[in-house]
């Protein structure tokens, strides 16, 4: 296991709202767990990950998320069995969309 | 005036009648008692044939193969084998056993790891890695058989045989075998009095055997519903939207995979609600796909013209005829060598996967330490230009590449990849490794599955790049690493040239179609489960066992 922390500047996602909970802790697949952070201009994440080694890789994909989408004022917890990029990225776009609660 | 040299103009037949007569002696009839087969091999073969060893990516002629690899190398040796694939232990014992030297085929799949190291042993040597198109047209040119052995399903006492749904290579070859002095012989999973159809007359047939247990064939083209992940999902929603919609494309052969299995099963579902029913896939060139099921059942498809066939697809293509090519008998007639000229000629789109891809878009299936080939990709993954009828798909592909007075248009091929495979194994890589596999075989040229030159589109989690609409070498770069996500290719991008072809539509995220992630979920497919495919049979569908999980 390895624990990673990081904190991007990002467009406030709106108002706080209740958690959103997306993905499963299952092989090659991650969940997350978005709530209200504190900081409107921030995204606040850590990682629990079981494969060692991408430190670099999770700064690059979850920078490139925050840059993308406006994710200030989360806090994100995210528990990794060794998802692709791919899986990352889509599963923090669903779920933020579902913490913002837009109409689908 | 010189007088002509004499020479004999029929020696091909006299060779064929010498080894017919030797079989005589040994007191051989047409068919050819099971306990006999290597007595026949050992009096009809001779050393340094070419011997067509039918085996493609799903019927195999694996009782004669063995039967082949069973001879004495001492009476038959030196051996070029000519075949569209090298798929069982048995092509490959051939060569190690000494019986055969030289090797021209397409595909190779299980077997591609064993041939290396006998390439890197020097005890084979391989003519060229072919499409299976350019191979059978070698067949009529200058790879001629002197002796095919091949696969099919039954037999009547002249020696007529029906092929079965697979019928795939055999007409092929046995065309070129029987029509330039060569020798055709059969092994068939039963004898019947009368063939319910002939697939190819008792005269082109020499010899006939009953193997101890019908030819094999691999359930090749079956996906499992239940394994498409949802960033599948998501880049079937993307290529739908993206490009099947936006060029109408009806006319296509989608590759084997996952990837293209999430797409067929997105069209009832995801592309009906778009509207685009009518409006894409009307006509296919594409084996009986299990997850094409639902497609068909929900009138999205017209038409499909097929390679081989698929096990366990055999009734609820029958019961389809308006669909497949049927026989009046009610069963499938596959044929590769047609169904590929369709995929080159008819086809407006091709899609399919790759494991690598360089930053020119050229992509391969070839890695170190494997030499797999590349089947019908390359024929299907490329722009043909001897076609000369339009197609709106076709004709707007044409001009996006060449502008508006495009004097031809361009055929769509696409390359789906997620950016990583297994194992944080990246796809966009500097330099493919063909390259040094091309060292390792000493081959001409390095094994590329598909040109870069003949790519249309890429897609993939990160989103969908034009390359058409690409103006230099350098935007072409930019549009592929816009596209090849967090891998050190796509890391290394110019992000300010990567925005500004995205605003150019060169480069598309999902946000940019409209796509919303939440959708990518397998909700959206039509069916999630290999019994949800037999339901939408009607039962009809009967699935291997390996696939039966309820």
């Amino acid at each position: 296991m390895e624990t990673l922390e990081f904190r991007f500047a990002s467009h406030p996602a709106g108002p706080a709202a209740d958690p959103a909970l997306c993905g499963v802790v299952g092989s090659g697949n991650l969940e997350i767990l978005i709530r209200a952070g504190d900081d409107p201009a921030a995204c606040q994440l850590s990682i629990k990950t079981s494969a060692r080694g991408f430190g670099d890789t999770w700064r690059a994909v979850l920078g490139d998320f925050a840059a993308a989408h406006a994710a200030g004022g989360t806090t994100v917890a995210i528990n990794d069995m060794g998802a692709t990029p791919a899986v990352v990225t889509l599963r923090l776009a669903q779920a933020l969309a579902e913490y913002q609660g837009g109409a689908q | 005036m010189n007088a002509p040299l004499p020479r004999e103009w029929d020696s091909l037949r006299q060779s064929r009648q010498r080894r017919l007569e030797r079989a005589a002696t040994l007191g051989f009839g047409k068919e050819i008692p099971v306990d006999r087969i290597i007595d026949l091999l050992e009096a009809v073969i001779q050393p340094g044939d070419r011997v067509c060893l039918e085996g493609n990516n799903q019927k195999q002629a694996d009782f004669l193969s063995e039967s082949l690899a069973d001879c004495s190398p001492e009476r038959i040796n030196h051996l070029s084998l000519v075949q569209s694939v090298l798929a069982l232990p048995s092509h490959v014992d051939l060569f190690e056993r000494g019986l055969a030297n030289r090797l021209d085929f397409s595909f190779s799949g299980p077997q591609g790891a064993r041939l290396a190291k006998l390439v890197q042993e020097q005890r084979i040597e391989i003519g060229a890695i072919h499409t299976y198109l350019e191979l059978f047209g070698r067949y009529f040119l200058d790879l001629t058989p002197n002796v095919a052995l091949i696969a099919a399903q039954a037999a009547d006492a002249e020696g007529n045989l029906y092929l079965g749904p697979n019928t795939e290579d055999t007409p092929a070859i046995v065309e070129a075998t029987a029509f330039k002095g060569g020798i055709v012989i059969a092994q068939v999973n039963e004898r019947l009095d009368k063939l319910s159809r002939v697939d190819v007359p008792a005269d082109w047939v020499d010899f006939t055997v009953k193997a101890p247990r019908p030819n094999y064939i691999e359930p090749l083209f079956t996906r499992d519903p239940a394994q498409i992940t949802e960033v599948q999902v998501l880049m079937a929603m993307m290529a739908i939207k993206g490009i099947y919609a936006e060029y109408g494309v009806k006319r296509l052969n989608h590759g084997i995979g996952f990837d293209t299995a999430a797409i067929e099963l997105l069209l009832p579902t995801y592309a009906a609600d778009l509207g685009l029913k009518g409006k894409i896939c009307t006509h296919w060139a594409l084996n009986p796909h299990p997850t094409l099921i639902p497609a068909i059942e929900s009138g999205f498809v017209q038409s499909v013209h097929s390679f081989g066939s698929e096990v366990g697809m055999e009734a609820y293509v029958a019961a389809r005829s308006d669909v497949f090519f049927t026989g009046a008998d009610g069963s499938m007639r596959s044929n590769r060598a047609f169904s590929q000229t369709a995929g080159l000629y008819a086809c407006d789109m091709f899609i399919g996967s790759t494991l690598q891809m360089d930053l020119a878009g050229n992509s391969s299936t070839a890695t170190l330490g494997r030499i797999t080939g590349f089947g019908g990709a390359p024929n299907m993954g490329s722009d043909p230009h001897g076609r000369r009828h339009a197609s709106p798909a076709w004709l707007k592909a044409g001009r996006e590449a060449a502008g508006p007075n495009a004097i031809r248009g361009r055929k769509l091929v696409v390359q789906m990849v997620e950016t990583f495979r297994e194992h944080m194994a990246p796809v966009f890589v500097e330099e493919l490794d063909a390259w040094q596999l091309q060292k390792v075989m000493g081959a001409d040229l390095p094994p590329i599955m598909i040109y870069g030159d003949d790519v249309s589109h890429i897609v993939t989690e990160e989103g969908i790049a034009n390359l058409l609409l690409c103006r230099s070498p350098e935007e072409r770069e930019q549009a592929i690493r816009g596209v090849a996500g967090f891998t050190p290719v796509g890391m290394a991008r110019d992000k300010r040239a990567v925005e500004n072809l995205r605003d150019r539509g060169i480069v598309r995220r999902p946000e940019d179609l409209g796509i919303d992630p939440r959708q990518a979920s397998r909700d959206l497919l039509a069916a999630r489960s290999v019994k949800d495919l037999v339901r939408w049979s009607g039962g009809l569908y009967a699935p291997p066992s390996r696939f039966r999980n309820w």
